[in-house]
């Protein structure tokens, strides 16, 4: 068999059994002698358009690659674990939304832009999934910690890089706002 | 209970009218209050709310309309839940603010132009309703956990076995053990005696028919008898004595023992 099939072979395997996303430095390591990186990088491009009609894409993310299943699926797919489905509530969301957003942002920031004292719940939920933590201090008298979101927020959010979030000026000209959660409150739409 | 709501004071007015009609929407019952109020992020969420409900253009807040209608939130709020009214009074406190400085007079500016005092809370309005779009739009991103999902197949791991060096002493000091432990659960044998006591004081008596004395030591033969016979038939003899058949005789201190039937 051919030499470079084989090593696409096995990058293809490597991908497929991982349960983290793979490097380039992790893809060097299946192999006793030395591939360029440059190769790996062409070969995953093949593996990438060898999948590209299948149930599973090859997806770049923040470190590194691998096998996601299309978003078309998910739905079935989660009615497998039922009770593993976690939402974090409106205040977390938008404590994300500003630091992913203005990060870097101290706590002062984000209750400045809430208008609301902050939970230290919220900031500890992002902090223990590893979405957000602290990469020093604000040179201002108290020195409060600067608050930016982590590799793995982009990972578990399928980016590559904190340029791919949503366009913030796209929600602008938008001017529809949700209504509170609570079905009951508001009956009347508004156009 | 000062809780009790007064509906007249809850209309909204809009552009200065009272609504007549009471809309569904703003109708509390006293007790769904704290739920109603929990379900807005903070006071700048409850204007932005107040704002899309009436209408208003975000860049033309009619301040006194507004801010009437916001404390008759932050009243309400007051009475139930005092911590988080806090921030919605610094709100209320700004509105009003606004809203005084918006009816003096405005001083001749020397650069001529002319600040708005609203536009501070446009700003913050702007930059909050942003924010919450901005992570209203997070949300539908699908996250791993929840609507991402990532392949994961099976391999088969496989996993270098070591073996242990072993050395003779290792194989000598484990077979001493194995030794040591068999001789210990030798010791702990309990089989019932296959002699019997009676036989032995049977045989005893008989013999003491034929002879009228017999030598203590004669009964023990140390050379031949394995020893449980010898400790049975020690047995037989004290049994034998307590029951007072036979009669044991010394003369003095180290010389021979004697046996004899009693009363014969």
């Amino acid at each position: 068999m051919d030499s470079t099939t084989k090593i696409k072979e096995l990058l293809e395997v490597a991908l497929l059994t991982s349960h983290r996303p793979l490097s380039i430095d992790d893809f060097q390591k299946l192999f006793i002698e030395k591939i360029e990186r440059s190769t790996i990088r062409m070969l995953l491009d093949e593996v990438k358009s060898d999948w590209h009609d299948k149930a599973m894409n090859l997806t770049q993310i923040s470190s590194g690659y691998r096998f996601e299943a299309l978003p078309s699926f998910s739905e079935a797919l989660m009615r497998l674990n039922p009770d593993r489905v976690m939402k974090y509530s409106r205040m977390v969301m938008e404590v994300l939304a500003i630091i992913a957003y203005r990060q870097p942002v101290t706590r002062g920031d984000i209750e400045k832009i809430r208008g609301v004292s902050l939970n230290p719940n919220a900031l500890r939920q992002l902090i223990e999934r590893e979405w957000v933590e602290i990469i020093g201090q604000k040179e201002v008298p108290g020195r409060p910690s600067l608050y930016a979101t982590t590799k793995y927020f982009l990972d578990d959010f399928g980016m590559l890089s904190i340029t791919e979030l949503p366009d913030i000026n796209q929600f602008t000209n938008d001017n529809s706002i949700e209504e509170p959660a609570q079905d009951n409150i508001d009956s009347t739409q508004e156009s | 209970m000062d809780n009790q709501i007064d509906s007249d004071q809850l209309l909204p007015k809009v552009y200065g009218e009272r609504i007549v009609a009471l809309p569904q929407d703003l109708y509390i019952p006293p007790d769904a209050l704290e739920i109603y109020l929990d379900s807005f992020e903070g006071p700048l969420d409850l204007l932005l709310y107040l704002i899309r409900k009436n209408n208003i253009d975000i860049l033309d807040i009619p301040m006194a309309n507004l801010t009437s209608q916001y404390m008759i939130y932050v009243e309400k709020m007051k009475a139930i839940k005092l911590e988080l009214a806090a921030d919605y009074l610094l709100m209320s406190a700004m509105l009003i603010e606004i809203k005084s400085r918006m009816l003096l007079p405005v001083p001749e500016s020397d650069e001529g132009e002319e600040l708005d005092p609203r536009a501070e809370l446009v700003r913050k309005l702007v930059e909050y309703e942003l924010m919450k779009s901005a992570a209203q739009e997070l949300e539908k991103i699908p996250q791993l956990g929840k609507d991402r999902i990532v392949a994961n197949a099976y391999f088969e791991k496989i996993t270098e076995i070591t073996y242990p060096d072993v050395s003779v002493d290792d194989l000598f000091n484990a077979w001493k053990n194995v030794i040591k432990r068999a001789k210990q659960f030798d010791n702990h044998k309990i089989s019932r005696s296959e002699l019997s006591v009676r036989e032995h004081m049977t045989l005893i008596l008989k013999s003491l028919v034929e002879k009228d004395l017999v030598e203590f030591s004669s009964f023990f033969n140390v050379e031949k008898d394995p020893i449980p016979k010898l400790v049975v038939c020690f047995l037989a003899i004290l049994e034998l004595t307590k029951e007072r058949l036979i009669r044991i005789n010394q003369q003095e201190p180290c010389s021979p023992i004697y046996i004899q039937r009693e009363n014969s």
